[in-house]
């Protein structure tokens, strides 16, 4: 009763906000909304006894994901409307779901034949942090490791590119030095 | 209808689904794609862990783990391309982005 409750309430509230994500024209606004709709997605998780990656989504998208686009809207002019692409409607809106009801065939047909066997069964006597740390420290080593490696390289890219000229202080320099280094700059961003 | 089964948490998730391809389809901004790459990441996000919850398995939690590491980098590494090209050029209009001549 109150999952099912809980399920249509967090349905419901899921499916608005990434709707006003897809259709606002205020950047802040769709930024805003998409946090609501990740945490509303954790609700998700709780209800299905996944406690530990729902701590994880709202960890890691709502408190880095989208903590880092909002720094990087800092970057953007996000007062200005965002303008839409001018296409069919009803092509997009039918693509799009002619290829969501495809995805969704392609995970439902190897239950729907029974060609699932559970592998790592889930332990009744701990619990799910537990069992999650035991499968993915055994069976699934190499690929938590190899997401560690992607993880710098993402890192190490990012500093890279958005990092140039971070041994500049503006807070410590004088006022000419500014000025001479953004004469330096118009010069340079315009070649 | 009060009993949520495996085929609720898949149908929401198509929803989801068809609405990050309807903003990856309508959306001009590069940063609104990047939203909208991130509805159609959490959307697959929930339907693995409904399997793994009402197959008794791990590994679609395992899983979800993964495509969440990859949302993760792809922020950053695409961030920083963001932040680049918009000091180049001042926009991140998806339709300026012409300079490969595709």
């Amino acid at each position: 009763m109150f999952e099912a409750v809980a399920f249509y309430l967090f349905a419901f509230l899921t499916i608005a906000m990434f709707y006003i994500v897809v259709t606002t024209k205020q950047a802040l606004y769709a930024l805003t909304a998409l946090a609501a709709g990740m945490i509303f997605i954790s609700a998700f998780f709780f209800i299905l006894g996944a406690d530990f990656l729902g701590a994880i989504q709202i960890i890691v998208y709502t408190g880095a994901v989208m903590a880092l686009y909002a720094f990087g809207m800092m970057f953007f002019d996000t007062t200005r409307d965002v303008k839409e692409k001018q296409g069919n409607k009803y092509i997009i809106v039918g693509l799009s779901t002619l290829a969501a009801v495809l995805i969704v065939l392609i995970v439902s047909v190897p239950m729907v034949s029974d060609n699932i066997v559970a592998l790592y069964p889930v332990a009744d006597d701990i619990g799910n942090v537990q069992s999650v740390g035991l499968v993915l420290f055994t069976k699934y080593l190499i690929p938590f490791e190899v997401a560690a490696i992607m993880l710098l390289v993402a890192m190490v890219a990012g500093i890279v590119l958005a990092g140039k000229k971070m041994d500049l202080s503006l807070t410590l320099m004088s006022g000419e030095e500014i000025e001479d280094m953004k004469k330096e700059k118009n010069k340079k961003v315009l070649s | 209808m009060m009993e949520i089964g495996l085929n609720h948490y898949l149908v929401l998730s198509t929803i989801l689904f068809a609405i990050g391809l309807v903003g990856v389809m309508k959306r001009k901004n590069l940063l609104l794609l990047f939203f909208a790459t991130e509805i159609l990441l959490n959307a697959v996000n929930i339907a693995f862990a409904a399997i793994s919850h009402y197959y008794g398995d791990l590994t679609g939690q395992m899983f979800a783990f993964f495509v969440i590491a990859i949302a993760a980098s792809e922020v950053a590494v695409g961030l920083g391309l963001l932040i680049v090209w918009f000091k180049r050029h001042g926009t991140i209009d998806l339709d300026l982005m012409t300079s490969m001549k595709g």
